[in-house]
């Protein structure tokens, strides 16, 4: 059986705790990754993790997209989106296409 | 192009034949795999954009709600009324193989069917905004959750497409016309061969003949 988390400053991820999610909320983005390489190892298969956060770990981000687990998805966290989850299907899309062919 | 270092010897042209044959089958190969991956990657690209969109404006809503209920409420209870959930989500997963990229699929399992029964806490000491902050995570739930699985698929497929297409694009830029080069070269080195080889006997045969008209002569 594996696990699914959510990492995020204490606001964000308060919420999902009702779901029954496992939450982890964490103050900067330095203590986000190192929850990150806890849970990669750890079997959790899918960690959401803040925009917020996510914006300073475009390195580890970068890795495990390499690795079928965990799956780290961003999703928005408090405050507006910053967009950064859509740009990552978008540069996907770059990547196998050689050009954002799906537009806006 | 530059052709291979290699002896222009007959054993070696065949050798370059053989090697070209498995260049141009391995390349029609990868291109189908492109093709075909590259298909399934589209179809799954538009699925996780619009679902992103949708799930990216539901948490957004249910973030304002909750924003709300945090400043209506003190710290300490909206952390008591969240402590313990009533549902617990866990998960499994296989492999789905898609043109031999394994992308996981996830198989989620809620304790708790009854979608009014989310809430882990009474009514009395909460605000409402916090049910409606509650109450449409928990509808935006199962999106969420496939997204991830939408969204690891687009990960590792494009990572898939994008070596595909270099190793096609190498074996048909640089390996096959490079085959190509070395085998003309190398006939054409044979062929120069032979013709010198027959000029040469010709001309031998014509001093001979020259040589027995001479000794005829007299």
């Amino acid at each position: 059986m594996y696990k699914i988390a959510v990492i995020g400053d204490r606001e964000s991820v308060l919420s999902f705790k009702a779901l029954g999610i496992e939450t982890v909320a964490v103050n900067d983005a330095a203590e986000a990754k190192e929850q990150l390489h806890r849970m990669a190892e750890e079997d959790y298969a899918v960690i959401y993790l803040t925009e917020q956060m996510a914006a300073d770990l475009k390195h580890e981000l970068a890795i495990y997209a390499e690795r079928v687990t965990p799956a780290i998805i961003l999703m928005p966290g408090q405050g507006e989106s910053l967009g950064i989850g859509l740009r990552a299907v978008k540069e996907a899309v770059e990547r196998a296409v050689g050009a954002d062919i799906l537009g806006e | 192009m530059a052709r291979l270092a290699v002896n222009p010897t007959r054993m070696e042209l065949t050798r370059l034949k053989i090697r070209l044959r498995t260049a141009m089958r391995g390349h029609k190969l990868l291109k189908d795999k492109r093709d075909e991956l590259m298909k399934q990657f589209l179809e799954i690209v538009r699925h996780n954009r619009a679902l992103r969109l949708k799930v990216e404006d539901a948490l957004i809503k249910a973030n304002q709600s909750f924003t709300v209920a945090s400043a209506a409420m003190s710290p300490e209870f909206l952390e008591e009324a969240l402590l313990y959930p009533k549902q617990s989500v866990s998960l499994d997963f296989e492999y789905k193989n898609i043109m031999s990229v394994s992308v996981p699929m996830y198989e989620f399992k809620t304790s708790n069917e009854d979608p009014s029964e989310i809430f882990p806490y009474g009514f009395a000491t909460t605000s409402g905004e916090l049910d409606d902050a509650v109450l449409s995570l928990s509808q935006i739930l199962p999106d969420l959750l496939q997204l991830a699985q939408v969204e690891k698929s687009v990960q590792l497929l494009s990572r898939e497409i994008e070596k595909t297409r270099r190793r096609v694009n190498a074996l048909e830029y640089v390996m096959i016309p490079q085959l190509e080069e070395t085998i003309r070269y190398i006939v054409m080195k044979l062929d120069e061969n032979e013709r010198g080889n027959l000029s040469r006997l010709m001309k031998v045969k014509d001093m001979m003949v020259q040589e027995a008209r001479k000794s005829n002569a007299y």
